[in-house]
């Protein structure tokens, strides 16, 4: 090898697969990190397990302080994002970099990756938003990490309903909710802002091929692992 | 990782948008027990997310040693959650 490629291949280099897992290190890091991450919210689900069935009273019903249509929506809204990304995945793998291309003899136009990208990001965005939203309204009506605030529209509530808005636990009703929801909400900011940088660093000059689009799969991968624990997490917060 | 019939990404949406709406119709008021409605959510819940893992994270076409990275905290955190659980029982 003469010193001109091996300066070449340095500066772009390869995708080499590590051995033993047949991945390249990028994704095997991508995944070491997720399998950590796993553990970090199983320990905020246990503690919520163990403080809610450990607590003193019931849980507030569902429906009763949270807005579940709004956050129905808003996890369609982190599905399609999801769906999006693996679109992104597949245009780049088939090798199309392009926003949008007609498609002869078809009414809809075909989406490249730049296309799939910000659509990604946009979804993204508007979970966050959303979720913005969502914590403004809760604590404008009084629902706040340290329970129901004292003098609000919650706290008359559940005065005259203790059982339905669960009035005795609302603490630690209150504390669970904002820390696993907040840390989600962080979880999706990070990828947001990593998927914005790839966007106007990689994507938009056309760095990815179908040889090399090792940012987008391990991007993926996270913006993937982040909809799965929101799907877990909707479910045991909102719903049960 | 390129090498296996592509699966359909629409469809799935299609099944997660679908049993998103069951979960949501199950929060609400209906004639069964609690601890029923408790099992249908989970059941539902772990659904979507093998659905979210197998095709798009591409679990179900990577190789075993990569998808056991991904499985060891499972095991891990099961026993954690159980051991927390039988703290507050005894």
């Amino acid at each position: 090898m003469t010193h001109a490629t091996a300066t070449a291949n340095l500066m772009h280099p390869p995708a080499p697969a590590e051995p033993g897992s047949g991945v390249y290190s990028n994704k095997l890091g991508m995944w070491i990190f997720l399998a950590s991450d796993v553990m970090f919210f199983t320990a905020l689900i246990g503690s919520y397990i163990i403080l809610r069935f450990g607590a003193p009273g019931e849980w507030a019903k569902p429906n009763a302080v949270l807005n579940v249509p709004l956050t129905a929506f808003n996890t369609f809204l982190l599905i399609c994002s999801s769906v999006s990304m693996v679109k992104a995945y597949a245009a780049i793998v088939d090798g199309k970099k392009y926003f949008l291309r007609a498609v002869p003899g078809k009414l809809l136009r075909d989406g490249g990756l730049k296309f799939w990208m910000l659509v990604t990001i946009i979804c993204g965005a508007a979970f966050v938003g959303v979720q913005v939203i969502e914590y403004i309204k809760l604590v404008g009506e009084g629902f706040t990490p340290t329970g129901y605030r004292e003098g609000s529209l919650l706290a008359e509530h559940a005065l005259g309903d203790p059982v339905k808005y669960g009035a005795v636990v609302g603490g630690l009703y209150g504390s669970s909710f904002f820390t696993m929801t907040g840390f989600h909400g962080f979880h999706v900011t990070c990828g947001v802002v990593s998927m914005l940088y790839l966007y106007f660093t990689k994507v938009l000059p056309e760095k990815y091929s179908p040889q090399d689009y090792r940012g987008i799969e391990v991007i993926g991968l996270y913006w993937h692992f982040v909809d799965l624990v929101w799907i877990i997490l909707f479910t045991i917060v909102y719903l049960i | 990782m390129t090498d296996h019939v592509r699966p359909n990404y629409v469809l799935i949406w299609l099944y997660l948008f679908l049993l998103t709406v069951a979960e949501v119709a199950l929060a609400f008021e209906l004639p069964i027990s609690r601890n029923m409605k408790l099992l249908l959510l989970l059941v539902l819940a772990i659904w979507k997310a093998l659905l979210v893992a197998m095709f798009f994270m591409h679990l179900k076409f990577e190789r075993w040693r990569l998808r056991a990275i991904f499985m060891v905290p499972i095991p891990l955190a099961i026993i954690l959650v159980l051991a927390v659980i039988t703290e507050k029982i005894w």
